[in-house]
């Protein structure tokens, strides 16, 4: 597909909302996976789900067209972008939100139980009270 | 006259009905107290599963499968839920499960939950429940996510609702892994969208297929195939990631525990199922290969969750990952990908539905007939104590392994028949298969022989008069059991239509 | 003195012996159990501390994200590319919605259309994912009754030293001044849902913020006295009921051909649009009442 360094150079570039798209989602993947403070854990969760969220929404986006609201009587379709991934998009921040507050309230009652942040440090203290 | 109540075209409304039933009860319980709100849910699950039974029939009358748009738009546009056989038995399967889940537990939720947090227990349930009848009935992929989300988030609420440590802990990491999970199945979709530009299942695999052939998306679709696979099997926990098991399933209330491991997973499974064979289609799907590293790791899970079982310390913690091992069972199955092994991966889902949730449940009635000790030393002749609970442990280890006349057995007895047709794997699975049964062994009989020996410790023994409400659910669930292992016939050709329903557009 | 096996397994059967201890004394199971227990989870935790002391451990997660982000990059070369209008996602689904949206729903936000007319169901799912998460934030925050079940008194969230904002004058000057005109634009918002960007979703979270800020500014006490915790309970009760009972209708008519009651109305009129105006409405308030009960659990534990 890419016959040259250069060629591929372009493609990115011109695609860089994608591209961006991905670096997000995998700083945030990474991070909610292997970081060990509870609260950069609910960070890398919020940087993953944008990510997901831009490159949805920029596959709604379409070059030169305007956004899907029918003005002055105007309903051809050359004329608007796809309002598919928009309202996708609106669902999955009303889920993003609420998965953010459930975990921040976990966080705050792990905090005011163990006195950390770290995953580490509570699960040692867990155990340990397990066993006493 | 009863045959044509129940072909009338009226039924196609059920399934709508159940959903929404379960969500105006989850928001009337919002403003009851416990008891009223336990009543309603009650009577929600009765209602639920009445109504997925006439649709089960009437599609067993009619033999058709069909959909139901959800509002004036037929399908490319508007939402749609579709019905075969496999949709309202599952559903239907799963009320049960909860039903006898709640009320076998009933009396552990009344302590481990706070007076005034009772109703919010039912208020999770009742979306649980709306979750997996969505789950189940969905044909239309972003419903799938949306409704996934409900599901996490209403079992993250039922373990953490024992206001505890521990289950802060275990709910904590359970939220991560589902978390990950669920990220991973949006970028799948994402990704999907982009190359098909569809969200309803038949549109969906249309177009995927055409996608497919066409050749120039080849890494995207293997990509947003692996994304969604992978997302879903972190979340039913599959090996690599079955290590919030223990904890979750360890540590919370035992109907939350059986709620989790009998429905929840379950419900995860058959969406992955539904993904493979409605949207991107059987043929593209074994293509990609995905297949073999759903075998591999099923089979890894297979003994690896044995074998850590056999190292737990509790009998809830070995308990949970025997769940870690029969999860690899049926994603081995999956991984098969033959209509044999679809119909053993069905029946071992039903197995496991029916035969967890009796584990946990008498699992947790023996702990509390020991004084609350989890270890094998304190359970000893726990039995003896509370001898309903005991009888149904050992009903349950032995469906587990795999005993004749319980369902386990019928569900092996499937997969190693698969496995014959499978001239590759066939020595691999067979292999799996006993070394895994033989592991299950160890484990539940060495459970079952400290319940029933030793010297009883002095305490209270609890008989079954004290414990009507459990001793009803938890020998409701044994009798299913037995029924369907003695008569396996019927649900084994209920899946085979099923199946062939399913795989029509 | 060793057993034989045989001699271990009698043992265990007559219940004076555990193989899952590997202590040599086992007159007392249950202690030896939980000290080699204890022990062995210390050794762990140190293990865990040599192999993942800091710098090696993030090394090798830069690594996966890299290896991660590499893949993951390679496998969207392929997408189509962005902003083509030839894209597969260009097809019937979204000429439809754009064509014959505003004729079929009566909205001229195509976006308000689609998620509450075309795939209402998403969206009634997607506000029920709201309530779940106010119900788990409630079952974890809410500290009115103070008696937990394991006898411990779980502290106060409100810390002292937190900032008093009502205790500063330019910020109580600007705040009553500025209150008033984020009510009247999230009631703009909410009300034109389906003639302007906009709609439940959003006009809820400005209403909501509104809310937050004159909690913050006059003091959760005299917020709490106007939006009590029942109020809130009954509002949300019935918006979300309205939203369920409302759509299931639309639901039924339409799958079963059945003539709607509801009309859409003239296009471009604020009363136009069938059903989306009043679900936008429920919507909000719904959004509305979990942003401020989000903010009154995590500040003071209770709404009252």
């Amino acid at each position: 597909m890419f016959t040259s360094f250069e060629d591929l150079w372009v493609h990115l570039a011109d695609n860089y909302i994608v591209v961006v798209s991905i670096i997000l989602f995998g700083v945030g993947f990474t991070t909610l996976l292997f970081s060990r403070n509870l609260l950069k854990k609910v960070v890398g969760l919020n940087i993953m789900d944008t990510g997901v969220y831009l490159l949805l929404v920029s596959m709604g986006f379409i070059d030169g067209r305007h956004a899907p609201i029918i003005a002055n009587g105007v309903t051809d379709t050359a004329h608007y972008i796809n309002p598919i991934p928009s309202g996708l998009v609106l669902t999955g921040i009303v889920v993003s939100v609420s998965v953010t507050a459930i975990m921040l309230s976990l966080i705050v009652r792990l905090y005011e139980k163990y006195h950390s942040l770290n995953l580490d440090v509570i699960y040692e203290l867990r155990n340990k009270e397990e066993h006493v | 006259m009863l045959r044509d109540l129940f072909a009338s075209d009226f039924i196609h409304n059920f399934p709508l009905f159940a959903i929404i039933l379960c969500l105006l009860c989850a928001v009337i319980s919002f403003v009851l107290q416990g008891g009223g709100a336990r009543r309603l849910t009650y009577i929600l699950i009765l209602i639920g599963m009445a109504l997925n039974g006439s649709v089960l029939l009437h599609n067993l009358i009619t033999g058709e499968r069909f959909t139901y748009m959800m509002g004036h738009f037929p399908a490319p546009w508007g939402n749609e839920i579709a019905a075969g056989l496999l949709e309202p038995a599952f559903a239907l399967l799963f009320g049960v499960v909860i039903l006898c889940s709640i009320t076998a537990g009933k009396n552990r939720i009344s302590t481990d939950v706070r007076a005034d947090k009772q109703h919010f227990y039912y208020i999770l349930v009742d979306l649980a429940q709306v979750a997996m009848f969505a789950l189940c009935y969905t044909n239309d992929i972003f419903t799938g996510y949306v409704f996934i989300e409900i599901c996490t988030l209403a079992s993250c609420g039922l373990l953490m609702i024992r206001n505890a440590g521990k289950p802060l802990v275990a709910a904590t990491r359970y939220m991560i892994f589902n978390l990950i999970g669920s990220g991973m199945f949006l970028m799948g979709i994402t990704m999907l969208y982009g190359v098909t530009g569809h969200l309803l299942f038949p549109q969906l695999q249309q177009a995927a297929a055409s996608a497919w052939n066409s050749g120039a998306y080849h890494g995207i679709m293997i990509l947003s195939i692996g994304l969604t696979v992978s997302g879903l099997a972190i979340k039913s926990g599959l090996f690599p990631f079955h290590f919030w098991m223990p904890d979750t399933y360890g540590t919370a209330t035992p109907a939350s525990s059986a709620i989790l491991s009998g429905v929840i997973s379950k419900g995860y499974i058959f969406l992955l199922i539904k993904i493979i064979y409605r949207v991107y289609g059987h043929s593209v799907f074994m293509e990609t290969g995905i297949q073999n590293v759903l075998f591999l790791f099923g089979i890894a899970g297979m003994i690896v969750g044995s074998v850590s079982a056999i190292r737990a310390g509790t009998i809830t913690k070995m308990t949970a990952f025997s769940s870690a091992a029969q999860i690899g069972y049926i994603f081995m199955g999956i991984g098969m990908g033959t209509r044999e092994a679809m119909i053993a991966v069905f029946f071992h889902i039903c197995a496991h539905a029916i035969t967890k949730p009796v584990l946990f449940l008498s699992g947790g009635a023996l702990i509390d007939a020991s004084g609350g000790g989890r270890d094998f030393a304190s359970l000893r002749g726990a039995a003896h104590r509370n001898p309903a609970a005991g009888l149904a442990f050992l009903c349950g280890s032995l469906s587990m392994i795999g005993f004749p006349i319980f369902t386990g057995f019928i569900s092996k007895l499937y997969f190693a028949l698969s496995a014959f047709a499978f001239p590759h794997k066939s020595m691999l699975v067979l292999l799996a298969l006993a070394v895994s049964t033989i592991l299950n062994v160890i484990y539940f009989m060495y459970v079952s022989v400290i319940l029933y020996t030793g010297r009883p410790a002095p305490g209270k023994r609890v008989g079954v008069c004290r414990q009507k409400a459990f001793a009803t659910a938890v020998f409701l669930l044994i009798l299913v059991n037995v029924a369907i292992g003695l008569h396996s016939q019927p649900l084994t050709g209920l899946f085979e239509l099923g199946l062939d329903l399913f795989l029509q557009l | 003195m060793r057993k034989s096996f045989l001699q271990k397994l009698s043992a265990w059967y007559k219940g004076s012996y555990d193989f899952t201890l590997k202590t040599a004394d086992h007159m007392d199971a249950r202690m030896a159990h939980e000290y080699t227990g204890k022990e062995h989870k210390l050794r762990e935790v140190e293990r865990k501390e040599l192999v993942f002391s800091g710098v090696l451990y993030n090394i090798l997660c830069v690594l996966f994200c890299l290896i991660f982000i590499g893949v993951l990059l390679w496998s969207v070369l392929f997408l189509p590319p962005h902003g083509s209008p030839d894209n597969p996602a260009v097809n019937e689904v979204m000429e439809r919605y754009v064509a014959a949206g505003m004729e079929e729903t009566g909205a001229v936000n195509t976006v308000a259309g689609m998620i509450l007319d075309y795939r209402a169901f998403d969206t009634l799912g997607e506000s029920f994912v709201l309530f779940t998460a106010v119900c788990a934030v409630t079952i974890l925050m809410n500290n009115t009754k103070e008696s937990a079940a394991d006898g411990t008194p779980i502290p106060m969230t409100v810390k002292p030293g937190i900032v008093e904002y009502s205790k500063d004058n330019i910020v109580r000057t600007v705040s009553r001044f500025l209150i008033p005109f984020i009510f009247v634009f999230g009631a703009y918002v909410l009300l034109n849902g389906h003639l302007s960007p906009g709609g439940g979703f959003s006009g809820g979270a400005i209403l909501g913020s509104a809310l937050i800020l004159y909690a913050m500014v006059y003091g959760e006490d005299r917020a709490a006295a106007v939006f009590s915790e029942r109020l809130i309970k009954t509002v949300v009760l019935i918006s979300l009921s309205f939203y369920a009972i409302a759509k299931s209708y639309s639901f039924f008519t339409g799958a079963n051909h059945l003539k709607s009651i509801i009309s859409t109305g003239t296009p471009g009129r604020i009363l136009s649009a069938g059903l989306i105006l009043p679900l936008n409405i429920a919507v909000g308030i719904v959004v509305c009442c979990t942003m401020y009960s989000f903010y009154m659990y995590f500040r003071r534990g209770r709404i009252q």
